[in-house]
């Protein structure tokens, strides 16, 4: 069964926010995981418009640290850029020992007048991070710091 | 195992405690050069890498340091300052009150502080910490007396630092974060004084006195410095150092290592920007009080974090070592007679601020000579028992907020849902935290205040 990009909060982690993001893709499942981050940190996310776009170029060992990694850019940029982003076109690659990601992260700089603002992500963290396939398609386990 | 668990609660408590806090103290005790055991405080919960709550004491020689056993928000931590203020004085001013407070140390995502620093000032911040804030004029030397490590860390290093973690940083001095972190007014309860030689030389005098109690954290700069060395640890562990991945989270390095010297200057930067962010916030509020610290008795009880690895002198197997104690979520408490302790609370031991819901109240508690077996560390807070998103649904944000002014607490908080989640339900009862830790001998109880105005990030 292919999944359509989405995600889900689970219960899990007691202080902290916990999904599971699901894509037919590695580069929907990544979008997904990019959507939850935006939703922890905006309410009424599917309003964000494409004003602003960011060039992304990450390499990982594998795949799973290229998803933190890209996450964490996320969080980066909203806090040093004050922009609230989710994915673009994204293009991701393995090798053995190697995944890349290449793509664009879109969205618009935070203005309080206008985003109803809710929790400030610190960190997607390590803790029980998994990518796998998942019949057709891929489902990504990520629990974000708040 | 190198080590067995030890858990410090109530019976109580320990049942409550979700699973994952004992499958966690047992990978922190498989960590090299852990010493004695991996122990959990009673507040202790589900976190990542370590519980929170967690506390491990690792031969700096031999042993390795771990981001996870300190967590993303380093030097995360308590502010308490008292005043003489009483709280029918304040009272008829409660709604302008936490309205300026509000608006004087921004909560939330994307906010930023009143300072412009400059790259310079700002490395500057991170090797002084609270030493660069009163510098600046933002406090006063007795206020360094009563923070922790007397608000600096000495081993910080500008040049272990990423240029991400300043450009993250920077511009957010002085304020208070979101999540858990918190502004609050509280007034000392009128049947709280536990030992009332103790709360006197706290400076806790009168019932209906008024403090302020904050918490927060290094923000962005800290939680980039532990993002980046993360990746750091997590590439070099199998190569390098042939260590074994237990989880993630409890990625480490040899502390004798360059990445984990490395690691370490970067955290105490971070600590220090943390201290330093504290002692802005401390200046912010004694401004919106209209009147010099003097004259109000403003003064900082104590700062004390709760998210570090500091090298402390401990006694283990009767000989006296230096050590690398992780707290995460877990507050230093040092016993009376300490050395690092400033004269004000040589004798009286460390002052140790507990934070409770928004609902409950918090605790002051004192470091005592039992506490050995903690290496001096006690409880952090009431420890959450559900999920955010669990919080979330069972409560709603609007509602709690009209619920607790008609209680007399005046929440102003960035989100909604935020503060839905931290709801008192979503937490263990404080004050059976706060007793547990008396009777577990790892700290005393002295105080008890209960909230009447919340800026919640």
């Amino acid at each position: 069964m292919s999944a359509a990009r989405s995600f889900e909060w689970t219960e899990a982690v007691t202080s902290d926010l916990a999904f599971v993001a699901r894509g037919s893709s590695v580069e929907e499942v990544f979008a997904a995981a990019a959507d939850a981050l935006l939703a922890a940190t905006l309410d009424e996310s599917a309003a964000l418009e494409a004003r602003v776009e960011h060039a992304l170029r990450l390499e990982e060992p594998d795949l799973e640290l290229l998803l933190l990694a890209f996450l964490n850019e996320l969080v980066f940029l909203r806090d040093a850029r004050g922009w609230l982003l989710r994915a673009g076109e994204l293009r991701i690659e393995t090798a053995p020992g190697a995944a890349r990601l290449e793509g664009s992260a879109v969205g618009e700089a935070i203005d309080p007048a206008r985003h109803r603002l809710a929790a400030e992500v610190k960190a997607a963290t390590a803790h029980g991070l998994r990518v796998v396939r998942c019949g057709d398609g891929w489902e990504a386990h990520v629990t974000l710091d708040v | 195992m190198r080590v067995p668990v030890r858990v410090f609660g109530s019976e109580k408590l320990v049942r409550e405690m979700d699973d994952q806090v004992f499958v966690q103290a047992a990978n922190v005790a498989r960590l090299p050069g852990i010493v004695d055991a991996s122990l959990c405080m009673p507040d202790a919960h589900w976190g990542y890498g370590f519980p929170i709550g967690g506390v491990a004491a690792i031969d700096p020689r031999h042993g390795v340091i771990s981001p996870g056993g300190i967590g993303f928000d380093i030097n995360c931590g308590m502010r308490l300052v008292r005043t003489d203020l009483l709280w029918s004085e304040v009272e008829p001013h409660r709604r302008e009150l936490v309205d300026r407070l509000a608006a004087r140390v921004p909560a939330g995502v994307g906010s930023r502080g009143f300072l412009r620093l400059s790259e310079s000032e700002f490395a500057e911040l991170l090797t002084l910490g609270a030493r660069w804030a009163v510098r600046e004029g933002f406090g006063s030397a007795e206020d360094l007396a009563c923070t922790e490590a007397g608000g600096c860390f000495p081993g910080a290093d500008v040049a272990c630092v990423s240029e991400r973690a300043l450009e993250r940083g920077r511009a957010q001095i002085g304020t208070l974060g979101s999540g858990n972190h918190y502004l609050e007014v509280q007034v000392l309860h009128p049947d709280g004084i536990f030992d009332a030689e103790l709360a006197r030389a706290f400076g806790l005098e009168h019932p209906e006195q008024v403090v302020v109690m904050f918490h927060c954290g290094s923000r962005g700069f800290g939680h980039q410095v532990a993002t980046d060395y993360l990746q750091v640890f997590l590439r070099a562990m199998p190569k390098k150092f042939r260590l074994e991945i237990i989880d993630r989270e409890l990625a480490c390095a040899p502390f004798d290592s360059e990445e984990g010297r490395s690691y370490y200057a970067a955290m105490c930067a971070a600590a220090n920007v943390s201290f330093a962010n504290r002692q802005v916030i401390q200046h912010r509020i004694c401004e919106v009080f209209g009147k010099s610290p003097a004259e109000l008795g403003i003064r900082n009880v104590y700062d004390v974090s709760h998210n570090t690895a500091k090298l402390e002198r401990h006694r283990v197997g009767g000989r006296e070592r230096e050590l690398l104690v992780h707290r995460k979520g877990a507050t230093r408490a040092f016993p009376p007679g300490h050395p690092e302790l400033p004269a004000a609370y040589r004798e009286t031991g460390q002052p140790v601020i507990l934070g409770g819901s928004l609902e409950t109240g918090s605790y002051v508690l004192a470091g005592v000579a039992s506490a050995a077996a903690s290496f001096f560390s006690t409880a952090h807070g009431s420890g959450r028992t559900m999920s955010r998103r669990r919080a979330r649904r069972l409560v709603h944000g609007r509602e709690l907020q009209d619920r607790l002014a008609a209680r007399g607490i005046l929440v102003r908080a960035a989100t909604l849902a935020g503060l839905a989640e931290e709801a008192g339900l979503a937490y263990k009862d404080v004050d059976e935290v706060a007793q547990a830790t008396e009777e577990a001998g790892i700290s005393r109880r002295v105080a008890h205040l209960v909230p009447v105005c919340n800026v919640k990030g």
